[in-house]
């Protein structure tokens, strides 16, 4: 396999440069910025130039490796910090390191006021070096020190402003859903080094076929339990609405377009475990649909523009682990999706941060409308990644949720039926509370409630926005045309090359529904919200709305089954700790100190007393030989 | 003399040294405490490029006749594993006397008789972890109860006098169920072999069942209660919160570890048949442990008692690792024993900082921190991310190692310990957020940010914390071979994998 | 007359001695009913000389006068030197190890 140098330097620039601005201090305060951005820029340029070497060379010799240094070894349990750079990271690093440097720039005006900017563009870096050590590592362990690295970079970044009480908890809660998850993957890890003593791709690659079929379900469920810790699936997606205190360049970059979707880059990376593991399939499949309606059910009802997105995101990477779980076919598809969404969402979401940014950080919709004409720039780009996300053609959306779509059908019979059908629900509700989020900003009555008109953001912020939304229109094509992305990542995701064996229903149908799913949703919506909206949130709403503004009760839900038994056991183990073990070893030493106390008695200090004892002493023990002699 | 015993010395001369010295020059003491300690740190450093990798033996052997009546040598040699947790000793003490510089102005025998106290504590640590003669151990082990218990009593604060004499009240009473179990060994040795405390000789020793069960539960409970591994734990947060940071460090970060360190040296390699017997039962106590300490961890009010309750739960991750029979787990406890030393030192550090500028312990009286004391508040943090192994620190290479190598063997112990990752995320989390986060309550506006001489203390501990996350190369290779050999003595194999290569 | 009455005797001495050491408040008393217990072992040591026809008790018996003699020395200067700090011969009084 080819070898290359340069993979080491994708990691180690930003990890550099994020070490150097925390430890400058204050001293980096006026370059800080500027330095992290142009270390995020040349990471993308060393993957830009691995992609054109890559395009250079033949189908198998594509995938790079790099061996950095021997990490851990210990008897049969040997890791390399060792870096694979195939085709499926390739996407993986552009995306991360462009998408990463537009968003930088973006944040050089965005928190052009914030005392800590220097801060914010430490943690960014740190970001981006531990996301591309997850999509680099070339074993399991390696990935998982990205996996957590994101984690405590998403922490970091979600707790920014973290004297805020609610933000710091959001923080610490995102922390401990990816924990969760992170169970799973340190169990996948440990069941397959039990299986195949190696716990490196390549390795268990080669052995999969020998493993028995239990030990494959057993590591599929606890990767998708790592998958739906970090992507936010069911039933562990309650963490990514309240993600949204984070600045909302954080909320594009991570919540959006990189780390959420890293749960679809695990199942996509560990295709050939799932697909010894049938069982471990359908559960992807029923968390992705689950998700896919939850998400944009919650999505519905949300007036925070910010929350409204990241239920959007939760549904859309519901898509996402829906194709993967879809067998060889799906993962090409699902990994178009996460690209295109990279775009659109990020967008998006910059969109929104622009908004803000001009209605001084209010992120109550219901306290926008008729934006659109004091920022037309930002409405036209939000319009177009908008145009994507409910899948018109011929924007990026369409052709991949198109596809997916496409291939839920294709499943077969009743399961190919449900979720065809779940899938274009799915697109529907999209359509509608993404038109709602876009007429409820910028069309209609203006309800800020203030004098202050809405400015454009600077040009700075634009320029990455503009960019995103080029990505948003022509991805999708670009990656559909001639099946680029799916005989891209063939010999990664499908090396059989299996095809469907027929088309249950024809594309053209699939994409005609499709169409149709989304005009009734954007009518439904257009119908609903054509009038005057209310600069208030209704109180009389259906219970279904009621559910959805709580996050389908999921909150609650954890509350009551694992927080308040979880509080109960902490204080019965304290008052256990105390009273029955502590209490034994009181016991012991009350026991010596009242014995102490009642002999002490006989220590009265009068001769004649001791005299006296001695005497019956004398006696009890002359009885007692008598005694025992006769 | 070999170079292992001049080392030992060392501090016992810097000890004599110090007691020569004015004792109201309290500078001048501190200065050469600290100098001779960290010429110390650099010997043992010395001395671990002199250690020979390749041979799993003891080296730098010393043999002389002590006590000839009985068999009792003065016997010193070390091991991989030993030299790790020497090493550790070692490097430990100069950062505690630069780091708590000021702590014994307030004791009540003031600075000369603190650092007379530290000094002999290091030579007894050293020697604990040395001596290969069982009556040595066993001495050295009884020994280090003494500074302990006036490094506690004399200079902490609280209820320091009922926490020292819990302490030490704990500890000789498994000292005791120890020194039984050396006198019936001492005697079938006597029987067999003739007279010998060697613990080479004593290994090859065939006892029968029960003997070999009882005398096995003697050392384990008196290491059960060092370690400490839930019952034997009730001691230990007690004496934390009473004693000054530093000793807390040596206490949790060292003198536990002499626990965990006997299970191998003499519990293991000793009795094998009994380890083997009594492994199921161990490896769920060490399990309760890991859980049992994160959820008292997470219910303290108290910061002292949090970190001491961590570790509990981290003695738990060690003890399982041990007693899991595997390459991988025992490695990564031995790697653990020292990773929790280096974090637990920067956890206690930085807490014992935190509470003497705040004037109180309590979690809740804090706030803000990381706004009014950034550099304080981010090394609190790492030491707080070490703890909770996230990957890339130290801590996490030797959790999951211990883990892996649990679960080849004991799945559902393994399973049921991971769960304690999440745990140790709320315990690390909570006190973060209470203390470091939020808007800066009253009473913390004008915490000062950590001195030179105190980022100078805590520079190298949070340096090792990241390096050996990232490359534990080093320790791994001089605890391997060791731990090979204790896995291969004790009998067993690892567990093949279910695919055959 | 039995010899056995010589022991009975020493028996009731003892008795009488070993009552007066623990009821007896003075000093003094106390001292003499010690003296009396001495001498009624004194006087069954020389009986049971007799009985067994050696002179291993007499021994002891002139033994035992020695230590008495040494006891009286030692015993009646501690009397005499509490009885002038304190003022009294009560061996109550004397309890200062108590307190």
């Amino acid at each position: 396999m080819t070898t290359s140098s340069n993979l080491v330097w994708l990691i180690a620039l930003p990890l550099i440069c994020s070490a150097l601005l925390l430890l400058a201090g204050k001293r980096a305060n006026a370059w800080g910025h500027l330095v992290a951005t142009l270390v995020s820029a040349s990471a993308f340029a060393i993957g830009v130039v691995e992609l054109f070497a890559m395009l250079g060379r033949d189908v198998q010799d594509r995938p790079v490796t790099q061996k950095v240094f021997t990490w851990i070894s210990v008897g049969d349990f040997k890791v390399d910090a060792s870096l694979l750079l195939d085709q499926l990271s390739i996407c993986f690093v552009l995306l991360i390191t462009g998408v990463g440097t537009l968003i930088h720039i973006y944040s050089i005006a965005y928190m052009s006021h914030d005392r800590d900017r220097r801060r914010f563009f430490a943690y960014l870096n740190l970001f981006i070096a531990a996301m591309l050590l997850l999509v680099l590592g070339d074993s399991y362990l390696n990935l998982y020190v990205g996996w957590e690295g994101v984690g405590l970079a998403s922490y970091l970044l979600i707790g920014f402003w973290n004297e805020k009480p609610a933000y710091a908890t959001a923080a610490k809660k995102a922390f401990i859903a990816n924990r969760v998850g992170d169970v799973g993957l340190s169990l996948a890890i440990m069941i397959a080094f039990a299986t195949f003593g190696d716990v490196t791709f390549k390795g268990i690659q080669a052995q999969a076929d020998q493993a028995s079929s239990s030990a494959m379900t057993a590591i599929g469920l606890m990767l998708l339990l790592a998958a739906v810790g970090k992507s936010a699936q069911f039933p562990l997606q309650a963490w990514l609405g309240d993600a949204m205190a984070g600045p909302t360049p954080v909320s594009a970059l991570i919540h959006a377009a990189t780390m959420v979707t890293a749960g679809v880059y695990l199942i996509t990376r560990s295709n050939f475990i799932f697909d010894a593991a049938p069982t471990a399939q359908l559960v992807v499949i029923i968390i992705g649909v689950i998700t896919l309606l939850f998400g944009a059910v919650i999505g519905m009802a949300k007036d925070d523009i910010k929350k409204a997105l990241a239920a959007s995101t939760m549904s859309q990477i519901g898509y996402m682990i829906l194709a993967t779980g879809l067998g060889p076919i799906g993962y090409a598809f699902a990994i178009m999706h996460l690209l295109t969404h990279g775009f659109f969402k990020a967008s998006m979401f910059l969109g929104a941060g622009s908004v803000m940014h001009g209605m001084k950080d209010e992120v109550n919709m219901r306290k926008y409308g008729g934006i659109g004409k004091y920022m037309p720039f930002t409405f036209i780009t939000f319009g177009l990644g908008y145009l994507a996300i409910i899948g018109v053609p011929p924007f990026s959306g369409f052709y991949s949720k198109d596809k997916i779509i496409e291939t839920a059908f294709n499943a077969g019979g009743l399961k190919g039926v449900l979720l065809g059908v779940a899938t274009l629900f799915g697109a529907t509700l999209t359509a509608f509370y993404m038109t709602r989020v876009v007429i409820m900003t910028f069309f209609g009555n203006e309800r800020w409630g203030h004098k202050d008109e809405p400015h454009e953001s600077p040009a700075l912020m634009l320029i990455p926005i503009s960019l995103l939304s080029i990505g948003s229109v022509a991805s999708g094509f670009l990656l559909y045309r001639n099946h680029a992305l799916e005989y891209w990542l063939k010999p990664i995701v499908n090396p059989a090359g299996e095809q469907h064996l027929e088309e249950l229903v024809q594309p053209i149908v699939v994409s005609a529904l499709a169409v149709t799913a989304v005009i009734i949703g954007v009518s439904i919506a257009i119908k609903k919200y054509r009038g005057e909206i209310s600069s208030e949130a209704p109180v009389k709403v259906n219970l279904l709305t009621k559910a959805a503004r709580r996050d389908l009760y999921q909150d609650d839900f954890n509350e009551s089954v694992f927080m308040r038994p979880g509080q109960s056991v902490v204080k019965s183990l304290l008052n256990f700790d105390y009273k029955v073990l502590d209490g034994l070893v009181r016991l012991v030493g009350g026991i010596s100190i009242g014995a102490g106390q009642s002999l002490r008695k006989f220590q009265n200090g009068y001769v004649r007393s001791y005299a006296l004892m001695m005497v019956v002493g004398v006696l009890a023990l002359l009885i007692t030989v008598w005694l025992m002699s006769s | 003399m070999s170079l292992l015993t001049t080392i030992g010395l060392m501090p016992l001369i810097a000890a004599l040294i110090i007691g020569f010295l004015p004792k109201l020059n309290d500078e001048l003491i501190k200065r050469v405490a600290f100098i001779s300690t960290t010429l110390i740190a650099i010997a043992s450093i010395f001395l671990a490029t002199g250690f020979d990798r390749s041979q799993t033996g003891f080296q730098f052997t010393q043999s002389n006749s002590w006590i000839s009546a009985f068999n009792i040598n003065y016997a010193v040699g070390i091991d991989g594993i030993s030299l790790v947790l020497i090493l550790l000793s070692t490097i430990l003490v100069p950062i505690v006397i630069l780091a708590t510089w000021h702590e014994s102005d307030v004791g009540r025998w003031g600075s000369k008789v603190f650092y007379i106290l530290i000094l002999v504590l290091e030579t007894l640590m050293i020697g604990v972890f040395a001596a290969t003669d069982l009556f040595l151990f066993y001495v050295f082990f009884e020994a280090m109860l003494i500074p302990v218990y006036f490094l506690i009593g004399g200079y902490g604060s609280g209820e320091k006098s009922a926490a020292a004499v819990k302490f030490l009240l704990y500890s000789l009473f498994g000292g005791l169920l120890m020194l039984a179990s050396i006198i019936g060994i001492y005697v079938i040795a006597d029987n067999q072999i003739g007279a010998t405390f060697d613990i080479t000789q004593l290994a090859k020793l065939q006892i029968d069942d029960t003997t070999e069960n009882l005398l096995f539960l003697g050392f384990f409970i008196a290491f059960a209660i060092k370690a400490p591994l839930v019952p034997f734990h009730t001691w230990l947060p007690d004496a934390a919160k009473s004693a000054t940071p530093g000793t807390s460090v040596l206490l949790l970060g060292v003198l536990d570890k002499v626990g965990t360190y006997g299970m191998i040296r003499f519990c293991i390699t000793l009795f094998p048949d009994a380890s083997k017997t009594f492994t199921p039962y161990i490896i769920t106590l060490a399990v309760i442990s890991i859980l049992y300490g994160a959820f008292m961890a997470i219910g303290q009010k108290e910061i002292k008692g949090l970190i001491a309750f961590t570790s509990i739960s981290h003695f738990g991750f060690i003890t399982m690792g041990i007693f899991a029979m595997t390459t991988q787990g025992m490695s990564g406890a031995a790697l653990y024993m020292v990773n929790h030393g280096f974090s637990t030192a920067a956890l206690f550090l930085i807490a014992g900082w935190m509470i003497k500028r705040r004037n109180s312990s309590i979690i809740s009286d804090f706030g803000g921190l990381q706004r009014v004391t950034p550099v304080m508040a981010w090394m609190f943090f790492i030491a707080g991310m070490s703890s909770l192994a996230l990957p890339g620190l130290s801590s996490f290479v030797s959790e999951f190692l211990v883990l892996v190598g649990t679960y080849t063997r004991y799945p559902v112990a393994a399973i049921i310990g991971t769960l304690g990752i999440v745990l140790a995320a709320l315990y690390v989390l909570i006190p973060v957020q209470k203390t470091l986060h939020g808007p800066i309550t009253p009473g913390n506006e004008n915490t000062t940010d950590l001195s030179l001489r105190e980022k100078l203390a805590i520079a190298p501990v949070v340096a090792v914390i990241i390096a050996m996350g990232f490359y534990p190369k080093p320790v791994l290779d001089l605890i391997n071979p060791t731990a090979e050999k204790v896995v291969t003595t004790a009998g067993f194999t690892d567990p093949a994998p279910q695919v055959r290569k | 007359m039995s010899i056995a009455n010589y022991l009975y005797l020493s028996a009731i001495l003892f008795t009488i001695g070993a009552v007066g050491v623990v009821v007896r408040r003075n000093a003094i008393v106390v001292f003499m009913c010690i003296e009396l217990m001495l001498n009624a072992a004194n006087l069954a040591f020389v009986t049971f000389a007799r009985i067994n026809g050696n002179l291993d008790g007499q021994v002891v018996a002139f033994f035992t006068m020695v230590v008495a003699a040494c006891e009286v020395v030692v015993g009646l200067a501690i009397i005499v030197t509490i009885y002038r700090s304190r003022r009294s011969a009560s061996v109550d009084d004397a309890s200062l190890l108590k307190r």
